[in-house]
Formats: C-alpha cells, structure tokens, sequence
C-alpha cells in the first residue's frame, strides 16, 4: 500500500500540507488530524463515517456519533502476528495496488509489525515489535491469525521464537486480542482430524485478556475491519456471543437470512448441481448447505463490497465460521443426514438380530416345551376331591 | 474453446424473493412524510437489508432519476441523485476500484454530504487569503 | 466439547449405536413373539384365519361407539398426536432426506408452514394425552413410570425438533444436536418399552382377527 495512490483519492485541488508523510511516521494524533494531513477534506470524512457506519452494522442515525468519536480518536498500536495460517485472512484483509476505504481504516491503525506486510526483516523487525510492546505496553492491540502448534513449538516459529511463546510475550501488554480467521479463533483447518500438530487456537492459550473472535476462512474483509472501526470508534469490544464472537456480526445464521429462504420453506430443492432447481436458484439444502448451523454476516454483508457470497454464486456454505467445520461431517452432507452410514449398520444389527432371535426363540420354545411336559393336567378326580 | 459448449447459465430471478422490496418503498413513504410533517430527515442503508440478486436494481429503478444528480471525487467517487420523488436521494459511495463501499437512500432536503461544511470553509478561505495576499505581493512588485 | 463436536458424535457415533439397539430389539422381539407359536386349537375350524385376522388390521383402526364414549378423550388426542407425528416426521424435507439415505428412495415434502401447524397441532394433542391421563381417575391408577417415560422420550423430539427448527434459545448446532439427541433416546428405549406397540399392533390385530375368524365370529 503506497502512499501516492492513496492520496490521488483526495481532494483534487487542495495539495496535502504536510507533504508525503510515509508509511508508519504518521504523527500519533488523532484519526481526524490522519485523515486531514492526507488531504481528505471534512466532506471526504463525512463518507468515511457513512460508510464505516455501514460497515460495523449500525443504524444511519449513528452516524455523528461516529464522526465525533473517530476524529478524536488517538491511533492504535497494533501487533500482527500470524501463526499456522494459509495468510488468506491478510489477503482478505489488504490489497497491495488498491484502496479501498477498508484498507483506510488499516492504515489509520499504526500497524507496527506485520510479517507478511512489513519491509523489515530479521532482527531489525523483531526489535521494531519489541519497542512498539514496550512503548505503548498495556494499549497496543494484538491481531492474531493462524494456529498455534503445542505438540512441538518447533513446527512453527518466527525469527526462531515459537509461536506459543510469540504469543504469551505479546499479549503480556495487550490492551485486547482479536483472533481472526477460524485457524486462530478455533484451530481451523490444523486443527481438523488428526491434528498432526496439537493446534489450538488462542483462546485456549490466553486467559487473561479480553478476546474478540473473528472466524472464518476467511472472514469477510468488512467483519475484520467493522471489528477494528468499532474498537477504534468506541475504544471497548463490540458485544460477543458465548464463544466471542461479536454478534453484531455473528448474530444471525445464514439460514435466517438467506434470499433462498422461501425457497426452503416451499420445499422447493436442488437435487444436484446443475439440475433445473439449481438453475432457479432453488435451496441448497440437499447439496450439503451448513446454513441453518452457521453464524456470520455472508448473507447480508456479502463478499467483495456486496458482490456475493457463496450460496448466491450455487454453493453451499461450508460453515466455515463455526467451530471443527472441517470435521462436521462432509461438506455436502445435508444437515439432516448421518454421517456415517445407518444402512449398513442396520442390515447387519438385522441380520445379527434375525440369527439372535432364532436362537433365544429356541432358547424359548424349549422353556415351554419343558414345562408342558411337567405339566400335571387337572383330571376330574382332583375336582372331586 | 468451442462457443456452443459454453455453458449456459440461467438463473432466473424471482420478483418477491425477500419480500423486502415493497416494505423498502413503504419505508420512504412514511420518511417523506415524517419530511413533510416535522422536517425530519431520515437514512436508509441499503446495505443492512438482505436482498436477492436484482432486488437492489428493482429498487433503484422504481425510483427512477429527478432533476439533481452530482458527483462527489473525495476517497474514490460517490454518486448522488434525487430520484423521480422528490426528497427522495440515492447516494452511492465507491472506492478506487469503483466498487460500491456503501449506499443509501437519503429523505432530505439535501444529503449532509453534499453540503460545503464549516471545516472545509474555514480551510477554503485561509487558502484564498494566502493566495490573495502572495499575489498582491507579486503585484506589488515585491 | 464444542457444539460442531457434539453436532458430528450424534450425527456419527451416537446414531450407529441408537440403530443396533433399536434394531437389534425390535427384531429380536418380533422373532422371539412369531416364533414362539401358539398351541394348537382341536376344534374344527368354522372360518378362515387368514383374511379375517387381516380384515381386521384395517378395522380395528374405527373404535367402536361403547369404548368411543368412555375413552373419547384418549382415542380423539390419540389420534390426532399420531397422524400429527406421521405427517411432521414423513412429510418434512429433512426427514425425507435422512429416510432416503437408509431406504434409497425419498418422495416430496409438503411445505413448512404445513409441517409447522401440524408440529403445534400435535405437541397439543400431546399435552392433551397426559392432562388427560393425570386426571381420569381410572387412568391416574393404572399409570406407572414406564406410562410417563415412553410419553416424555416420544414428546422430546417433537417439541425439540420445533425448538431447534425456530432457533429459539440456544445456538442452532446445539439445538440440533439435542434433537438428534432425543432421537437417539427414543430409539434406545423403544424396544423395551411398550413402544414396540408400533408393530405388534399389527400382531395383535391380525391375532384378534384369526382366532375370531377360525370361530367364525365377526371380529
């Protein structure tokens, strides 16, 4: 992300007063001071908090109260660290050549490491973390993404430091923790059967700290900077589910919220991928869709600015924001199925039972047999008696 | 490859999917008028509703264009028009990428975004000062 | 254990082990019942056996007026719970789907407004039956613990299958689970309770029938 690119989104005429300034020595002012020495203008302000507003579900009439909030709003240090992860929620997360009014708000934060990111390597890089720990202690904003490794610390580590303890020196001082993608949140796809390397997510390690989980795999690039705008906006973290998740986003289920819904509750399916039901646009409960089990925002918020999400495009959700997705039984195993196979099991126990109940039948027979013959038949001399 | 294998999608759209886009125009009824009665202004974010593919456009078309439409150049382009009902603005926020980042549909005498603000005015005068004042120094001879 | 976890061991193990039980009793009860045969009768026979036993595994569903007007409550709910559990059971599209995996072939569901009203309809009639059971002073008598536990194992599912379809307090893996739970206990207490009345019905039917018809008497 380039500085120039950037400001060319400004305001034509008005040239920045400030100069270029470059990336991570932007004064450690407010948000309101950021924005203006880029040269956005107060108008341009006004559709950042419009759209920020949007973007962390709130209601329009908030809006002010946003733009009150964020322009006095000191800039966060904030500590990336990424762990057994794919880097698919940093690529979520951030366009190298493109601005968008998300990767604003990620510039707004002073992102001191990033290792993917950062132009830093080595020692130099550890030691720029180390200062930004230790300066701002007790405020900077740790943002985990990836698994952690108990089995070995070995199996992954960063400039020689395992994760696990990466982890626990760093969230020492964190004023929060925001674990994102499922790798962090629930041990995501390392953590799936058989666990080769003993992952856990972070909230299996840290217990001290408040966290904000943010699964999915990954999650959508507005959920991941709504989280940030809200802790920016309000200082605190958003409200969270009963596996902290914030439910302003993770409240709903896709099923609750699915355009395909009358589609369900007509009885009206796709079979198969590419049948006439699919074509309509039809539910796609039968192919498997996790839906009804999963909460996250890819119904409304949709992916790529509102584009679509996967169910849209005529694949069922995976679930990927729910804890063990991996190992829920098959992703096109419709909810209401076995996952393993009843069929079977039921003409063997049958089969089983039929040669079991001859046997006991017998057992029975020869019971009765046996106390017919001791029976003593009443004759009529017994009733003479 | 060969056009005639090309597959062919057809994903028909349905007009009452969500049954969200008649409560969506009664909902800019009663904001025209809370408009009218007691000069309230209200927000609709389009993008906090669930709504098919096509629903939005359905929208957007009964809606039809009016008299105004602007564009704003500030952190990408936004668009802004008042639709065929008066009082009634669609505004429309793109990025760099021109991808929509936000829209709404805005019940108001004006969007406050189209307003010129105080900040921006303040600044604006102090550039124009400067300039007026370096020029007449220029004029001067100086 | 997370809610995926428990949401995967009742689809996966804990359903393995619900169909041998259920299987394995019903089957070995049916047997030991067939198989045990009956002593033979040395009259003559007046009438046949076969068509009158049957006959009647139809008729006997029409109760006939004297025992209608003193159980007419029980009858009346009993009835509506059964047809209200066959249509929320074989005619929701989960369900179909599920039954298709075992036996290879499904059919068409009905809507889900349908299968709601029905589901309300029969937890009702449920209520109905026990109310009903808990008063009459005759039926308070007779009841014991096994009347009450096959009445709770069969109202579980219904009422949590409603719970977790509406998502109305937990999560919804979880609530799925608890009903694919329930289920699973249903179908471990079936064969040892009077459940088994599900096909011994027929049995006991077509008996009444025989022996009826091999009298020569209407049944």
């Amino acid at each position: 992300m380039t500085k120039d690119v950037r400001l060319q989104g400004g305001a034509p005429e008005e040239a920045p007063e400030k100069g270029t300034p470059e990336k991570g020595t932007l004064e450690k002012g407010t948000l309101g001071e950021a924005l203006r020495s880029q040269g956005v203008s107060r108008r341009g302000f006004m559709k950042f908090c419009a759209t920020t507003a949007s973007m962390m579900a709130l209601p329009p009439s908030m809006i002010p109260l946003i733009a009150n909030a964020l322009e006095k709003a000191r800039r966060p240090s904030v500590i990336w660290l990424s762990f057994q992860e794919c880097t698919g929620c940093t690529e979520s997360l951030t366009r190298a050549h493109t601005t968008t009014v998300e990767s604003l708000i990620f510039d707004l934060i002073s992102l001191d490491y990033h290792h993917t990111l950062q132009a830093a390597s080595g020692a130099a890089a550890e030691a720029a973390r180390e200062a930004a720990m230790e300066e701002n202690f007790g405020n900077y904003l740790l943002v985990v993404d990836g698994s952690i490794p108990l089995d070995n610390p070995g199996y992954s580590t960063i400039a020689g430091i395992s994760n696990l303890d990466m982890l626990k020196e760093s969230a020492k001082g964190a004023a929060a923790i925001i674990a994102v993608g499922t790798c962090a949140t629930y041990g995501g796809i390392p953590h799936a059967n058989p666990n080769p390397t003993g992952a856990v997510s972070v909230n299996e390690i840290i217990k001290d700290k408040p966290i904000i989980n943010v699964p999915g795999c990954p999650p959508i690039p507005v959920v991941i900077t709504g989280v940030l705008a809200h802790y920016l906006t309000f200082g605190s973290i958003p409200e969270l589910d009963h596996i902290g998740r914030p439910k302003v986003f993770y409240g709903q289920s896709i099923h609750d919220r699915c355009y395909r819904r009358p589609f369900y509750d007509k009885g009206q399916f796709a079979e198969t991928f590419d049948d006439e039901g699919a074509r309509k646009g039809w539910c796609l409960y039968k192919l498997g869709c996790k839906g009804p089990t999963t909460y996250n925002a890819c119904a409304t918020t949709k992916w790529n600015n509102g584009t679509s999400f996967p169910i849209e495009s005529g694949h069922p959700c995976l679930g990927c924001s729910e804890p063990d997705f991996w190992d829920g039984g098959g992703f096109y195993k419709p909810l209401s199925l076995p996952t393993e196979d009843l069929s079977k099991t039921a003409v063997y126990t049958a089969a089983g039972a039929a040669v079991a109940g001859v046997a006991i039948s017998a057992l029975n027979r020869a019971k009765k047999n046996a106390s017919n013959r001791i029976h003593i038949k009443t004759t009529i001399d017994d009733l003479r008696k | 490859m060969n056009q005639a294998h090309a597959p062919q999608f057809n994903i028909h759209v349905g007009t009452e999917l969500t049954w969200n886009v008649k409560p969506i125009l009664h909902e800019i009824r009663h904001a025209l008028e809370k408009l009218l009665n007691d000069g309230e202004p209200s927000i609709i974010d389009l993008r906090s509703i669930p709504l098919a593919p096509g629903e939005e456009e359905t929208i957007i078309n009964s809606l039809g264009h009016g008299e105004v439409h602007a564009r704003l150049d500030v952190l990408g382009s936004s668009e802004i028009y008042e639709t065929r009902f008066t009082g009634v603005w669609l505004v429309t926020h793109y990025n760099e990428d021109d991808s929509i980042v936000s829209r709404f549909i805005e019940v108001t005498e004006i969007p406050d975004v189209l307003k010129s603000q105080r900040e921006d005015v303040t600044h604006a005068l102090d550039e124009l000062v400067t300039k007026l004042e370096t020029e007449e120094t220029y004029d001067r001879g100086d | 254990m997370t809610e995926i976890e428990l949401l995967s061991w009742a689809r996966g193990p804990g359903l393995q082990i619900a169909t041998i039980i259920f299987v394995a009793g019903v089957v070995i009860r049916i047997f030991e019942i067939l198989l045990l045969g009956r002593k033979a009768n040395l009259a003559e026979a007046k009438g046949a056996e076969m068509s009158s036993g049957l006959r009647t595994m139809v008729t006997r569903t029409i109760p006939d007026p004297t025992t209608f007007k003193r159980s007419s409550v029980t009858i009346v709910s009993g009835y509506i719970f059964h047809i209200g559990l066959f249509v929320v059971c074989f005619l929701s599209a989960p369900h179909i789907l599920f039954i298709k995996d075992i036996i290879g072939f499904g059919w068409p569901s009905a809507p889900t407004a349908i299968i709601d009203a029905f589901a309300v309809v029969t937890i009702i009639a449920m209520l109905a039956t026990l109310i009903n059971r808990l008063n009459n002073k005759v039926m308070r008598y007779l009841t014991n613990f096994e009347d009450l536990l096959t009445w709770f194992v069969t109202f579980l599912p219904l009422v949590t299958g409603y719970i977790a379809f509406h998502r109305i307090g937990l999560t919804a893996p979880s609530l799925l689970a608890v009903h694919i739970l329930s289920v699973e206990l249903l179908l471990v207490i079936f064969p040892f309770t009077k459940l088994m009345h599900a096909f011994t019905l027929f049995i006991a039917r077509w008996y009444n029938g025989a022996i009826s018809g091999y009298r020569g008497v209407a049944s």
